[in-house]
């Protein structure tokens, strides 16, 4: 019997065979820490009675949740974090640079192969470049941080495979979207999702990096696209027989086979208040909005926002509707100056924000109130994460939001 | 083996992170500060009914959602015992049993259970409720381990030579 992607990957961290099924403990390559739980990873590392990092080169505080302060109390967050890091020497410290997610593969601090942790859900993020990524909990990342192991259970794995040409105003984002809504909120629990086939392969890795994104939205441990020329260029490395050999086998076992002909998407929505519960665009046309919001970790990139400004250029945002933009990372705030996106998307009428995790997760930049309507492109639309628990939140990609921005109502791009 | 006895408050399936504890809340300074606000979108008064040793009872995927480990700290912090769901997510099974929170996972329960129901635990072996028995499957060694050793803050203590 052949090995998956996430078999292979672990057996190559642990030095011996890992099937589905096995408990083992493997080497961590790197750690990811956001500001939310600096103060209680640092707690927790010297209760432990831990006095040194396993390896502060493998470590990276990334504040963004936070960032800029909105409330008094995120202060303190900061001063933990520089407190913290310079006591023990880490050197990977992101204080406004954007998202963790976007930095951590930006910032070239995951590789195709790696195994990584972060002390946020959205961790799965880094499979876009084939690296075994998942979220955990402070305690367990103090753990990591002294001793550089974690034990894990090999997953089984899920397939999922897409083929053929997507129609013009069908994103990445709809793809992973009508997946989590075939496999339910629980439907890849304590699974891999392994992605592939020559739609998958055509897509960029910002676009592989948004599924792999919202997986843990289908409650999946990692998902997992094979590394490619794509991987190589992004990752600014030439790939080696030890990446290029990831490739599951033939006969490798799944728990599950799912296919998609590219050519039968459709825009969609995740509407409220559960992720897995999608409808077509068309099925909700012409219901009235009151906000938009383009950008988190799902899908705060260049890609987006070009996507976003193709569908604006020229028009302007429906009167009553506030359309926030947020760049995922400053880099990406600096490119998409510098190529006219966002000039396109401030004539629109859009208010662009600084780089973080701004209104995805309701702490600051657009909060709602009750019997109010917001379509975004972020990955969660739960009860009241975005204002009051009375806030409609329709998830969507950067296209289908534009294209209701301007109408002020949901439509199709 | 032990043995818990307590009421049931019932919750439905896919009962996420930003119910247990908004993230609005996560940034006050303690468990104990974010206590009154659990559970505040879908039930705004559980928090405070809630008692010492009461038992929670829900569906399918409870705390999916984000890692925020605040949620099964709050959960303990309020009294609750143990968690009986049909599923859980798997950020918030490891967080939870890396605080020495206890969780069950059975499938039927949640669907003859009501509200206020007494209900008796026989720790890996069985869930007893008026008169009928709800057999349960125990947790593998290494996570017995660390429940047993009081949580995993413990268990790297004991690894570190503090206690």
């Amino acid at each position: 019997m052949g090995a998956t992607m996430i078999e292979k990957i672990i057996s190559n961290n642990v030095g011996k065979e890992a099937k589905a099924g096995d408990i083992v403990t493997v080497s961590v390559d790197r750690v990811m820490i956001h500001d939310i739980f600096i103060p209680f990873v640092a707690e927790k590392f010297e209760e432990m009675g831990f006095t040194e990092l396993w390896d502060p080169d493998k470590v990276v505080l990334i504040y963004d949740h936070l960032i800029p302060a909105s409330q008094v109390d995120d202060t303190r967050h900061f001063n933990a974090g520089n407190a913290f890091a310079q006591k023990y020497g880490m050197k990977h410290v992101h204080r406004s640079d954007g998202i963790c997610h976007q930095l951590m593969t930006e910032a070239g601090y995951v590789k195709p192969g790696n195994i990584v942790f972060g002390t946020d859900s959205h961790t799965t993020t880094y499979g876009c470049v084939g690296a075994f990524s998942s979220g955990i909990g402070y305690t367990e990342m103090a753990s990591i941080l002294g001793t550089g192991t974690m034990w894990v259970k090999v997953p089984e794995t899920i397939k999922v495979s897409i083929h053929g040409r997507l129609p013009e105003n069908v994103m990445s984002k709809d793809i992973i979207l009508k997946l989590i809504g075939d496999l339910g909120a629980d439907g890849a629990t304590y699974q891999a999702l392994e992605f592939c086939g020559d739609t998958v392969e055509q897509m960029s890795v910002a676009s592989r990096m948004t599924m792999a994104n919202m997986a843990i939205e289908a409650g999946a441990k990692c998902a997992l696209f094979m590394p490619d020329e794509k991987t190589a260029e992004y990752c600014e490395m030439t790939l080696t027989d030890k990446e290029r050999s990831l490739r599951a086998d033939e006969d490798a076992a799944y728990v599950r086979k799912i296919t998609y002909q590219a050519e039968e998407l459709v825009p969609v929505l995740a509407c409220p208040s559960q992720v897995d519960n999608i409808k077509p665009v068309k099925e909700l046309a012409k219901t009235e909005i009151d906000q938009v919001f383009i950008g988190s970790c799902t899908n705060g990139r260049l890609e987006d926002l070009m996507a976003a400004a193709e569908v604006l250029k020229g028009k302007k945002v429906a009167p009553f509707v506030k359309l926030i933009v947020t760049p995922a990372s400053r880099s990406i705030y600096r490119q998409a100056a510098a190529n006219g996106t966002l000039a396109i998307l401030a004539e629109a009428g859009a208010m662009i924000t600084h780089p973080g995790c701004g209104l995805c997760c309701g702490r600051a930049g657009g909060i709602l109130t009750d019997g109010e309507r917001v379509v975004a492109t972020n990955n969660r639309n739960f009860l009241g994460r975005m204002g009051t628990s009375k806030v409609e939140i329709f998830l969507a990609s950067p296209k289908t939001a534009a294209a209701c921005a301007v109408a002020g109502k949901i439509t199709e791009a | 083996m032990d043995s818990l006895k307590g009421n049931v408050w019932l919750l439905g399936d896919d009962i996420d992170t930003d119910i247990i504890i908004p993230t609005e809340y996560l940034a006050l300074k303690t468990v104990d500060d974010m206590k009154p606000y659990a559970f505040s979108p879908l039930r705004p008064e559980l928090a405070e009914k809630i008692k010492e040793g009461d038992i929670l009872v829900a569906g399918k995927n409870f705390g999916c959602g984000s890692s925020r480990e605040q949620a099964p700290e709050i959960i303990k912090a309020l009294g609750i015992k143990c968690v009986i769901a049909k599923s859980f997510a798997r950020i918030f099974f490891r967080n939870s049993i890396n605080n020495g929170l206890l969780l069950i996972e059975q499938d039927s329960l949640c669907d003859q259970v009501e509200e206020g129901d007494e209900i008796t635990v026989a720790i890996g072996d069985y869930i007893s409720h008026k008169g009928k028995t709800y057999p349960i499957v125990p947790l593998p060694d290494n996570l017995l381990e660390i429940i047993n050793a009081g949580g995993l803050v413990n268990a790297m203590r004991r690894r570190n030579g503090l206690v």
